[in-house]
């Protein structure tokens, strides 16, 4: 898949608690939760953001709590792929079991500005920076993330797995 | 090559004699666990999926502990979806607010999970139980939504740092202090992917509280879990809780790590993690005059018995600081009834202090003690993050039940000793 977007920089240990505060935990309403995407870093986030809109973030993007609500918030508040240095555990399977993609490379924040124009090809792994017109290679998923984005999402792949087992 | 307890338990559940790091397995759970925030995510995905009955009613514990006692309307519908869930599915392990308990302190008291056992929870702190020696780890609502159907869950077989803690601890010094300083060491991403293993004589002079605080913060290291192998202890407090039968596991001498860290523990003092990152720790002596407002006890990471105890031990014959709020939160209904009984509510009560039903309240910035702007809390909790209680411009700090009460005496962060006249 091919997305294109501005870019969001942000630094290393973005946290759930900054990315859907859990004060607004009270609804599973995905519209709702955009609202608040991020308002306490960054409180023009959610007005600002255009759909296909690109986060770019430093290390441990989405550490802390296992709330599918950050990454859903991400999601519907229109943000197409989120690149990080690294991931949290718990919000990288999340963003994946919810088909919100994600792409590790390394100190791509510390080279891409706020508000530079991005290509991503997921499926490649290459992010363009049409502004400076560096490029920059991902990490490519690995085989069993594959598997679950081809199978579309978490139910899908689990079942085609469960079954391989039995077998 | 030997395995890791980590390892076992995976191999064990995904029906192999091994497995190893990087591997992909499909491992059956023993128990899976949502609450109220999370609960309601998992069951619609669950529904939209198509699932008619879970895959054993006896396996699944939903715990409305987050905003219950309902703290607004919205949060009583999330309580109300789990309830009717709970009910027509006949959940066993379904506890109603006067009975229940914050999550990961009332699974082990219960004695629903158990040495040996795969727990999966939609809650990231779920990696408490690895103080029973039992794999146990934080998972998405959709993870729980296949987990609820299936009664299984994929993992990566982690690979696993090994942290090693010799001598007894100082006075004041606790499990807190030990993950605490454990965490400053390693940063909050210094075990990411990984599985924490806690060895080392010190661990056999924690108690079993203190031990599931330690495993408790294994998340806030980026853990996949924090485990410790059962000795004497642990299988004293499981003997009379256990529900069901048990296993235990244990590392191989040859087993492989990725790092293998040793403490000694002699050289650690109390530890205060400064906003807003739990990996900002330093002792508490080191930290200049920090007026606070308001102090919080409570939580899944330090809201039981022997917490309440430390406090207790702290603040009889004191007072709270004029200006300040003292919150006592018991994690669990039976902790709160061993406090009553045992005349520890009473010494918080004639310190000036709000005693309240088990609740995660404040602990996530739910209710029952938020901070206004600019305002600061030390708390037992696990998380200090921008925003965490209250509005984003206030400020926790983290650190051990003795520290926290001390400080709300003094109206400032305190060591222990300043209010306690002979060390414990
Ligand atoms: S007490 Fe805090 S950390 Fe523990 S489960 Fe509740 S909200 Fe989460």
């Amino acid at each position: 898949m091919i997305f294109k977007g501005k870019a969001w920089i942000y630094e290393d240990n973005i946290d759930t608690d900054v990315i859907i505060p859990a004060r607004y935990l009270n609804t599973t309403d995905p519209k709702e939760l955009a609202s608040h995407c991020m308002e306490d870093l960054d409180p023009d986030f959610s007005t600002k953001v255009e759909a296909g809109d690109i986060i770019v973030a430093g290390n441990n993007f989405g550490c802390g709590s296992s709330r599918e609500h950050a990454p859903l918030a991400i999601k519907s508040a229109g943000i197409s792929c989120v690149v990080a240095s690294s991931f949290a555990r718990i919000f990288y399977r999340n963003s994946i079991n919810i088909g919100l993609p994600i792409l590790e490379c390394k100190d791509c924040n510390k080279k891409i500005k706020t508000g530079d124009i991005l290509e991503i090809d997921t499926d490649k792994g290459i992010i363009s920076n049409i502004t400076s017109g560096e490029i920059f290679e991902a990490r490519p998923f690995p085989e069993f993330i594959k598997g679950i984005i081809n199978a579309g999402g978490l139910m899908n792949y689990a079942k085609e797995v469960d079954e391989k087992c039995r077998q | 090559m030997g395995m890791t307890i980590t390892q076992k338990i995976l191999a064990k559940h995904s029906g192999k004699d091994f497995v190893e790091p990087g591997e992909l397995v499909m491992a059956e759970v023993d128990l899976a666990l949502a609450n109220d925030i999370t609960g309601p995510v998992a069951i619609e995905e669950f529904k939209k999926a198509g699932g008619h009955k879970v895959f054993d009613r006896e396996k699944i514990a939903l715990i409305p502990d987050h905003f219950a006692p309902n703290k607004d309307i919205k949060s009583a519908e999330l309580c109300k979806t789990l309830r009717e869930f709970a009910k027509a599915q006949q959940i066993k392990h379904y506890y109603e607010v006067g009975r229940m308990g914050i999550e990961h302190a009332f699974l082990p008291e219960q004695g629903i999970v158990l040495p040996g056992d795969l727990v999966i929870g939609a809650d990231s702190h779920t990696c408490t139980y690895g103080a029973l020696g039992a794999f146990s780890t934080g998972v998405g609502s959709t993870d729980l939504a296949f987990a609820m159907m299936t009664g299984k869950c994929w993992f990566k077989v982690p690979e696993t740092i090994k942290f090693i803690y010799h001598g007894k601890p100082n006075p004041w010094v606790t499990g807190k202090d030990l993950i605490l300083h454990t965490i400053g060491d390693i940063g909050v991403d210094g075990a990411l992917y990984k599985a924490m293993e806690f060895t080392g004589d010190t661990i056999t002079h924690l108690n079993i509280d203190e031990r599931l605080t330690m495993s408790n913060m294994a998340i806030e290291a980026g853990g996949k879990n924090g485990i410790m192998e059962p000795d004497e202890i642990t299988l004293e407090y499981v003997k009379n809780r256990a529900k069901k039968p048990y296993e235990v596991f244990r590392s191989d001498p040859d087993a492989a790590y990725s790092d293998i860290i040793d403490y000694d523990v002699k050289k650690i003092q109390p530890k205060i993690a400064l906003p807003h990152l739990p990996e900002n720790v330093v002792d508490v002596e080191a930290v200049d005059n920090i007026a606070i407002d308001q102090v919080v006890i409570g939580s899944c990471t330090n809201g039981r018995l022997e917490d309440m105890r430390l406090a207790a031990k702290v603040l009889k014959g004191h007072k709270v600081h004029p200006y300040l709020r003292l919150i006592i939160i018991p994690a669990t209904q039976q902790v709160y009834q061993d406090m009553i009984k045992e005349g520890i509510t009473e010494i918080f009560v004639d310190a000036g202090a709000v005693v309240s039903t088990p609740t995660c309240g404040p602990c996530l910035g739910g209710y029952m003690g938020i901070l206004a702007k600019g305002e600061r809390a030390v708390a037992t909790t696990n998380r200090n993050f921008v925003g965490r209680m209250g509005h984003p411009e206030s400020e926790v700090y983290l650190s051990n039940p003795a520290v926290a009460a001390a400080s709300a005496v003094k109206g400032r962060i305190a060591h222990p000793k300043e209010v306690v006249c002979c060390d414990i």
